[in-house]
């Protein structure tokens, strides 16, 4: 397998009016061609902010350092428009709230034929037309023929966010990010979400990074786990090591901090800011 | 749709029927005898009498009101014998300071405040919505800060004090302008324009800054949507982006004001046309206040509140058009 994304030592700097905060300090994992990677942390852990550095998509105030290379090339030091090409084409991504992240005004299959159709200049409506019907119905939306002229607000959440990565995989990218996908769905849709990321993974070869702040989530899909803390990776294992012998102490934390069924009754597990450590909340 | 627009329909019929009882209630409460005010100098209580029984006065309200209520629809008749005048519907009754039809006096102006209000809107539309987006795009820059201080600016100058203003530099100091006065088109269209400048002008200004201010607003909450962050995610270029997505959702509260408000005018903009003694339905309003004329003050009522009612349900109809949440027959 050869690498497909490398991150060498990013850090994400955003300005305020308190002075430049990093968001992400010196983070650097590597992605192997139809990998996956897991990047866990609580909220504010700059693991999102990765992810949009990953796209080109951060925010103006936003700056960034270190080198992000997909295939070799440097997206960091690429002119904007060479990376809006690989955006959406040899990389994708799909957000956390699928209602939201859908525009409300154009309908599904008008929105999977754009993704498409920006990246492949020359192809007719009714070529796009087919390829997202095809997207749908591999993302399994039954009556997808009749589906795709249908709008958002139509679908159920788990249907949503099942258009959105039908939408993502309209352009067959190597990689695909997915940013907290099941956080705003129902437990149940939750699972089924996550087997059809695995399922399209299988079938198509993509690499996925997967953003979660639920290390259940991450411990289905990921064969990596960057776990991460204020900016920081506070450690990077394989999986199956991360969740068998956790090597740092907020590891330890946050693998406590998941409630077990055959757990006794009592007082749930939060993680002490402070010490980084498990304690109670 | 059908049954979309039944509904509308009959719901604008209530609030019409509502509008005509509050304000005929409200005059025949509130109102001096009109019978005193028609009869003049030379009046004998016989003559305030007579006039009473052609206007119907002396009957009860609720007949009042019906008769009011039959002549908009089938028309009427006032007074009996020789002396009867016939009014066909809609009948918005007789002024009762120049004797003539309200119909008639609608007819008149009509043309006056609808050249006002489409000049103006046009120029409102032109300067507040794309001051609004550019100001959007360009947010901090001094564009930005000057567009936005142009529209506070516009916002809080009460626009008599503008029109004034406008008035005096442009007609009597430069005499760039004629002092405005309704030319028609036809007899000069050179002239219609001039005169029609600075009512344009000021109207606009005002609506214009509201309208910049929303529009900006709307453009930057839009642009932080998250389908606009989808849209980039895409790979779109950045002037889809901009027309597809921000642009569509950002401009549809834009449409709603503006139906609302140019119905609204063309039922007369009361102030502008004062100022600039132009001859619209607006002069009309405020004229027939003052001399409290009733049937005139209830026909401005009754067709500003009918203007402003289509004028929503139109603003309905076109929303299920460009958005597709509220269109008729979607299910989720």
């Amino acid at each position: 397998m050869s690498t497909l994304l490398e991150v060498e030592d990013l850090t994400i700097t955003f300005r305020t009016a308190h002075g430049p905060v990093d968001v992400v300090d010196g983070l650097s994992f590597t992605l192997e061609q139809g990998a996956s990677l897991g990047i866990v942390g609580e909220s504010g852990s700059g693991k999102s902010m990765t992810s949009l550095a990953v796209m080109g998509l951060l925010p103006p105030t936003a700056s960034l350092r270190g080198r992000v290379s997909l295939d070799g090339a440097d997206l960091t030091s690429l002119p904007e428009s060479k990376v809006r090409r690989l955006r959406g084409d040899r990389m994708s991504m799909i957000f956390q709230d699928p209602l939201s992240s859908l525009n409300p005004y154009y309908s599904v299959g008008m929105q999977i034929e754009e993704a498409y159709r920006a990246h492949r200049p020359g192809v007719t409506r009714r070529q796009a037309h087919k390829v997202a019907v095809e997207a749908m119905e591999r993302v399994h939306i039954a009556d997808a023929a009749r589906r795709v002229d249908h709008y958002p607000h139509q679908f159920s959440g788990g249907m949503r966010q099942r258009v959105m990565i039908a939408m993502a995989l309209s352009t067959e990218p190597d990689l695909l990010i997915a940013d907290e996908p099941t956080t705003a769905l129902d437990v149940t849709v939750q699972a089924q979400i996550l087997d059809l990321l695995q399922e399209v993974r299988r079938e198509t070869g993509t690499a996925l990074i997967l953003i979660s702040h639920d290390l259940a989530v991450v411990s289905e899909i990921a064969e990596d786990v960057v776990v991460m803390r204020h900016g920081v990776a506070v450690e990077q294992a394989p999986a199956e090591r991360l969740f068998s012998d956790p090597q740092h102490p907020y590891t330890r934390a946050l693998l406590d901090a998941v409630p077990r069924i055959d757990d006794e009754i009592g007082e749930l597990r939060g993680i002490d800011a402070a010490a980084g450590v498990g304690g109670k909340p | 749709m059908v049954r979309f627009l039944v509904t509308r329909l009959a719901g604008m019929v209530g609030v019409l029927f509502l509008v005509v009882l509050f304000t005929y209630a409200i005059f025949f409460a509130l109102s001096p005898d009109p019978a005193v005010q028609i009869c003049g100098k030379n009046c004998t209580p016989e003559l305030i009498d007579q006039i009473r029984t052609n206007l119907g006065l002396d009957r009860p309200f609720y007949e009042q009101f019906l008769g009011f209520l039959s002549g908009l629809f089938v028309g009427t008749t006032y007074g009996t014998g020789a002396n009867a005048i016939d009014c066909a519907a809609p009948c918005l009754g007789y002024s009762f300071q120049t004797g003539q039809p309200v119909l008639e006096m609608f007819e008149q102006r009509f043309g006056v405040s609808a050249t006002l209000a489409v000049g103006a809107a046009v120029l409102w539309l032109l300067m507040g919505v794309s001051g609004g987006m550019i100001a959007a795009i360009k947010k901090g820059t001094w564009f930005d800060r000057a567009a936005t201080g142009a529209a506070l600016g516009g916002v809080s100058i009460p626009n008599y004090v503008l029109a004034l203003v406008l008035q005096y530099v442009l007609v009597v100091r430069l005499g760039w302008l004629p002092f405005p006065q309704a030319v028609p088109f036809a007899a000069d269209p050179g002239q219609w324009f001039l005169n029609f400048v600075m009512p344009w002008l000021v109207l606009a200004f005002t609506y214009a800054s509201m309208y910049q201010r929303l529009t900006r607003a709307n453009v930057l909450d839009t642009l932080d949507e998250n389908f606009v962050r989808t849209a980039r995610a895409k790979g779109l270029a950045p002037r889809l982006v901009w027309r597809r997505h921000a642009l569509r959702p950002a401009l549809t509260p834009v449409v709603t004001l503006f139906g609302m408000d140019f119905a609204g005018l063309l039922g007369g903009a009361i102030i502008i046309e004062t100022v600039f003694g132009l001859n619209g339905i607006g002069k009309m309003a405020s004229d027939s206040i003052t001399k409290n004329d009733q049937p005139v003050i209830m026909g401005v009522t009754l067709v500003a509140a009918f203007l402003v009612i289509v004028g929503n349900v139109i603003v309905d109809i076109v929303y299920t058009t460009i958005d597709p949440r509220v269109r008729i027959g979607a299910r989720a």
